[in-house]
């Protein structure tokens, strides 16, 4: 008796362990080969054959395909500079230069990876979209409602993420530090 | 208690490999993920416009809206696959997956260096059954291999602006993928660069 009580918590206490770390570890990703500037992380190993386990397992679970290496990387924020999780009922602002690529995408995304809606269709700017200040820094505003400038709509969703993409970039697995790769900062400015 | 803890340990340890296991078995028993999701709106061997991403209408998550897309779902069973992307005006590049959504290789159109993107996908065993040819000419014949004989070839042009679109969709309308239907003639070695 006390014998298949043991084999019975071990098993359970197994499974439990388990399978709760796969469903983690698939569903929040892991540290693994992340390459982090500011309040970016990309992994640039993701899109090759050298990908690690966990991040194989993010991308199947997710139902998303990265981006291939040669085609370019991207990376993600789900806070700002000063870590408060992005908030679609506050101005955010996206401002600064970007590492050397051919074309760059900035798109929101719901926790899901799904297009934020909103009434101008506006889900995010192409490097060749947006107005840039003289020196070729731009500030990008990320608003529930209308301003002036570059203008993405947030939708007032309460949690959201942004991607940068980078096309055609050195930008990869050399990449250390913000010298290599200078990010945009990520500021919150107001917050009702 | 000792006994009690023993237990415990016994459980953790048998977790950790119950743990491992799952994650590596975990891109052969899914179901939701990419490969089976584009699967139903794709033929075999046929390049098939995706739709305009929009928040109600996307089939996977994460595409960039800023792109227009369309996926060659490949079998290689019946003979390598000739694939010809025209080039769009801004960017268009071209990414390969394995059906267990494994990113083997990506070229754009700057690496390819021409109006047109043209290769050969194939796998290793059909690479390595090539007649050979002295007459390797200079690499106008770009050749990948495929790990597995079925997979995703995803083509992208960039609109980079709104107005651009047309044109974008345009190119990958006029792309096509197809089996060989003549055996390839002097291939080049550049053969599928890791990338």
């Amino acid at each position: 008796m006390r014998l298949i009580l043991t084999t019975a918590l071990i098993l359970i206490v197994a499974t439990v362990v388990g399978l709760g770390a796969t469903w983690m570890t698939a569903t929040r990703g892991t540290d693994f080969g992340t390459l982090t500037i500011g309040a970016w992380t990309a992994q640039p190993r993701i899109g090759t054959t050298e990908i690690n386990p966990y991040a194989r397992a993010t991308v199947i679970r997710s139902g998303e395909l990265p981006l291939g290496a040669g085609d370019g990387i991207a990376f993600i924020a789900t806070a700002d500079d000063d870590k408060k999780p992005l908030d679609g009922r506050c101005d955010v602002t996206v401002s600064g230069i970007t590492p050397p690529a051919r074309f760059w995408t900035l798109t929101v995304y719901d926790m899901k990876g799904h297009l934020v809606a909103n009434a101008l269709q506006r889900y995010g700017f192409t490097s060749a979209e947006i107005v840039r200040s003289a020196d070729g820094s731009f500030a990008i505003r990320l608003a529930p409602r209308a301003r002036a400038g570059n203008w993405l709509p947030t939708g007032g969703i309460e949690r959201y993420q942004l991607m940068l993409r980078l096309y055609d970039t050195p930008v990869g697995i050399g990449t250390r530090t913000q010298r290599d790769a200078p990010m945009p900062s990520i500021a919150t400015v107001n917050c009702p | 208690m000792i006994r009690l803890l023993m237990t415990l340990l016994a459980g953790l340890l048998l977790g950790g490999l119950v743990h491992l296991v799952s994650v590596l078995a975990l891109p052969r028993i899914a179901s939701r993920d990419a490969y089976s999701r584009l699967s139903q709106m794709t033929t075999v061997n046929t390049v098939r416009p995706l739709p305009t991403t929009d928040p109600d209408n996307a089939p996977i998550p994460f595409l960039d809206p800023g792109f227009a897309m369309a996926v060659c779902r490949y079998d290689l069973s019946s003979g390598p696959i000739k694939l010809t992307v025209p080039v769009s005006p801004s960017y268009t590049s071209v990414s390969f997956y394995t059906h267990d959504d494994l990113a083997y290789y990506a070229i754009n159109d700057r690496s390819a260096g021409r109006r047109v993107i043209e290769l050969d996908l194939m796998t290793e065993a059909q690479h390595a059954a090539l007649p050979e040819d002295e007459e390797v000419t200079a690499a106008d014949r770009l050749i990948v291999d495929s790990p597995t004989p079925t997979g995703l070839i995803v083509l992208k042009a960039l609109a980079a602006e709104p107005g651009l679109r047309p044109q974008a969709e345009a190119a990958l309308a006029a792309a096509t993928c197809k089996v060989q239907t003549e055996p390839a003639a002097k291939p080049s070695e550049a053969s599928g660069a890791k990338s």
